[in-house]
């Protein structure tokens, strides 16, 4: 399982829970499974976000995970 | 790869050869937006709302199309309908549809034979107007009973009940905030406020769009990001992304401001109104000052637990941001750079996006973060001056270092935030003794910095030169980098590498010169594929001499036998290989595209001395100094031309610039005689210092070194400023009224 950590405020979706186990071994099956299992968080993820995986933002939805990652939700950074 | 196994000794990398757009540029042959000139070309002029929120009733063009000369007028009639998200708005900010919501809100636009001609007929187009209530403040546009600015435009994240204005909602933290609060010795809370400012970059919005009946259109433009401008003008008016090629001109800055769509679409829905014909626009400066993106203002509570030997114990901090009538204030990443330069065990961030009749904001280097950093480092610095303490070693002490979980959340990888702060604590400026109404401040900063889709094109050339072809614009000196890395990789000199900045038809898509990633992420594609050249070219020499391809190395610009037992063959050079690619295979080249990983964030610390005239309550900047970590400095006059230019906009955003609005909700000084960005007599020698903790993820070591610069001057003049005069500016910019007054208060 890996451990997503969501912003606090997305906890209102996720019956208040700040950090959601899913089963993926793919950054795009950990959101997929994220709003598997909270439909709530589908529109938040849809209007872009940002994955960081052990420290790196991760673009590439297709990057694997390791069972153990840390992984963090932001809002979509853009930078000038 | 390995940070040890960066190498470190180079023949080009750290050099300053002469950037290869300087003869162009000093000779006035380099070609800006508003060169681009073709046959039958018309000229654009722009009809925009006086008011800063009004129901448009009715547009009548019909004296304007009465004028001979005049060939199409555009209204957002003229445009697709059924557009959401983030393409309406880039819509509704390019043409307004029921309402003008800021004042110089685009509502019409006419072509003409000429320029006056164009401009006349836009005085001539009637709009009826149904002038209702407007909010322009921060602070004012989140209270409940604000006017509207549009019903429904909360995204998924407002819970109910939040102020009608506020359009997106976050929180995040960590740790128990209340029991980091009560392990402080003191405790501080403030309120601090920027407003918006401009990128103020010289060269104004200028484009040629030419579209046909077809769909198939062309457009020269200045921008940071030919292949957004394609995406978003096909969005915007109904196009197929592939039949609109976009080619980029040489560009008078930008700074993320030239990120986005303006007039743009305009020209082509013109050009294709007025049966093909090539429609040039080129934007005044109060046309740049009243209708292109801003930053954002900022209205933000801080508080924080500090104990009396300086280790912070808690942070909290509330932001508003307004971004004009559009979503898109940069307040999360506002938030997530406010506190990143230290080590808080608890942390509470919350931030609103409110709308307000403002132009829609772009990004403006380091999005969010120089306003984090002004309300942070200010209340640390107040606190440091409370407690007894020195703000340098409270920074140290409190820093993080790689493995720390940032204020975000992530874990930080290879950062240079303590080797930037101990070049600081030594650098001869702080040495310096100070005079009466003198004072220096220090504060740091941060910027994540960004990789994005990135496509490059290396191709060898006949004669054993190459020629790098890019997507992304050169704002920054990028160009120059780019060919000393390449030039490096393949072992020739860096005069026989020629990058060039393609239109969007030559490589796959690439985002824009923004988040600081053209010399990283270009620079590490261009990188790849000159080893993919190096590869080829060892096959080719392989070939020649009848040995295994994994037998031969490159050296110096040639390909030679990996060892003895490879055989007996003199060096091979990339000129010989060249010289007979079209018999041995045709031609050779290297491509690379991804989106990079392994950009690496950067850290900077600026000192500044200032002096406050006691009469007058004006700052002059006496020196200044910028410390930042680079990863690797590839052509260091370019990095250090960054950490000055951040320095200078940030001078000019924390002691003159804002947007002034009147009573009537109409932008105030919209030239730049009233809004006043920094010009040379302002501005100090900026000393600058590049450290260089090589950054893991690129090949040479590269971090991105465009944005962090801008994110220390604002409490760094603020702390300076106090240490001057005993009294704190809590409010931007910090004009001499402003000082004068708080000095009058202070008595």
């Amino acid at each position: 399982m890996v451990a997503v950590n969501l912003w606090s405020s997305l906890a209102r979706f996720t019956d208040g829970a700040r950090v959601v186990e899913v089963q993926a071994a793919t950054i795009a099956e950990a959101l997929q499974a994220l709003v598997a299992l909270h439909p709530g968080l589908e529109p938040i993820l849809k209007g872009g976000v940002s994955v960081v995986v052990n420290g790196e933002v991760m673009p590439n939805r297709h990057a694997t995970i390791a069972p153990d990652a840390e992984i963090f939700l932001l809002q979509a950074l853009k930078g000038g | 790869m390995p940070k040890d196994e960066l190498k470190a000794e180079f023949r080009l990398v750290g050099t300053r050869p002469n950037r290869p757009d300087g003869l162009d540029k000093v000779t006035g042959r380099a070609r800006y937006g508003a060169d681009a000139t073709l046959p039958g070309m018309l000229w654009g002029a722009v009809v925009r709302s006086p008011h800063a929120h009004a129901k448009i009733v009715k547009i009548d063009a019909s004296k304007a199309l009465a004028l001979d000369g005049v060939k199409a007028v555009v209204t957002r009639a003229d445009l697709p309908t059924g557009l959401t998200g983030e393409d309406w708005n880039l819509q509704e900010n390019t043409l307004a549809g029921e309402k003008a919501l800021y004042d110089g809100h685009a509502v019409a636009a006419v072509a003409a034979t000429s320029r006056l001609l164009a401009e006349e007929a836009a005085r001539l187009v009637e709009v009826t107007y149904e002038v209702l209530p407007h909010v322009i403040d921060v602070d004012d546009a989140i209270r409940p009973d604000a006017p509207v600015i549009r019903e429904g435009a909360a995204d998924a994240s407002v819970p109910p009940g939040m102020p009608p204005n506020v359009v997106r909602y976050l929180d995040f933290g960590r740790g128990d905030i209340d029991a980091g609060f009560a392990a402080a010795d003191l405790v501080r809370e403030q309120t601090y406020k920027t407003e918006a400012t401009h990128q103020g970059y010289i060269e104004p919005h200028a484009c040629v769009g030419q579209l046909g009946a077809d769909g198939k259109g062309e457009m020269w433009v200045c921008t940071q990001g030919q292949w957004y401008i394609r995406k978003m003008c096909s969005a915007v008016l109904g196009l197929e992304a592939a039949q609109l090629r976009v080619t980029p001109s040489e560009i008078g800055g930008g700074f993320g401001g030239k990120t986005t769509i303006f007039m743009e679409p305009l020209s082509l829905a013109l050009s294709r109104k007025a049966g093909g014909r090539p429609v040039k626009i080129v934007m005044s400066r109060s046309e740049v000052l009243r209708a292109t993106g801003p930053t954002a203002s900022a209205s933000m509570d801080v508080k924080i637990g500090m104990k009396k030997d300086g280790t912070i114990t808690a942070g909290r901090a509330e932001f508003r941001m307004q971004g004009g009538a559009f979503p898109g204030s940069p307040v999360a990443e506002g938030l997530y750079c406010a506190f990143a330069p230290y080590a808080i065990p608890a942390l509470q961030h919350i931030g609103y996006d409110v709308l307000a009749n403002r132009p829609k904001c772009a990004a403006y280097r380091a999005p969010g973060s120089p306003m984090g950093a002004f309300a942070v480092e200010s209340l640390i610095d107040e606190m440091c001056r409370e407690l007894g303490l020195d703000p340098m070693a409270v920074r140290l002490k409190n820093a993080v270092r790689e493995g720390d979980t940032a204020s975000y959340g992530a874990t930080f990888g290879s950062i240079g935030l303590i080797e930037t702060l101990e070049a600081t604590a030594a650098h001869p400026n702080l040495a310096v003794p100070l005079g009466p109404n003198q004072g220096r401040g220090i504060a740091s900063g941060f910027w994540f910095n960004h990789a994005g889709e990135t496509s490059v094109t290396l191709a060898i050339g006949e004669d054993g030169t190459a020629t790098v072809s890019v997507g992304t614009p050169d704002i920054g000196g990028s160009r120059a980098s780019i060919a000393l890395m390449t030039a490096e990789t393949l072992g020739i000199r860096y005069e026989d590498v020629r990058v060039n900045i393609v239109e969007t038809g030559a490589l796959g898509v690439n985002e824009p010169t923004h988040g600081s990633r053209a010399t990283f992420a270009s620079g590490k594609a261009a990188v790849i594929a000159a080893e993919a050249a190096i590869r080829e070219m060892c096959n080719r020499a392989a070939a020649e001499w009848g040995i295994e391809p994994e037998a031969v190395e490159w050296v110096q610009g040639a390909a030679q036998p990996a060892g003895p037992n490879a055989g007996k063959f003199p060096p091979m050079s990339i000129a010989e290989i060249a010289s007979k690619m079209g018999g041995t295979g045709g031609p050779i080249s290297g491509h690379h595209e991804s989106v990079p990983d392994g950009f690496g964030a950067s850290f900077g610390a600026h000192v500044v001395d200032v002096e406050v005239d006691p009469e007058t309550g004006r700052t002059t900047v006496l020196r200044y100094l910028v410390v930042q970590d680079a990863g690797r400095a590839i052509h260091p006059a370019y990095v250090e031309g960054q950490y000055q230019g951040g320095a200078a906009q940030g001078i000019g955003w924390a002691l003159n610039e804002e947007y002034i609005y009147g009573k009537d909700g109409r932008l105030q000084n919209t030239v730049f005689l009233d809004y006043r960005i920094p010009v040379a007599s302002d501005l100090p020698p900026i000393d600058t210092v590049i450290v260089e903790v090589p950054n893991p993820g690129h090949p040479y070591g590269v971090r991105g070194v465009g944005e962090t610069g801008i994110t220390p001057p604002l409490p760094a003049i603020a702390n300076a400023i106090h240490a001057a005069t005993g009294v704190r500016l809590r409010h931007l910019p910090m004009t001499p009224p402003k000082i004068l007054a708080a000095m009058k208060t202070k008595g």
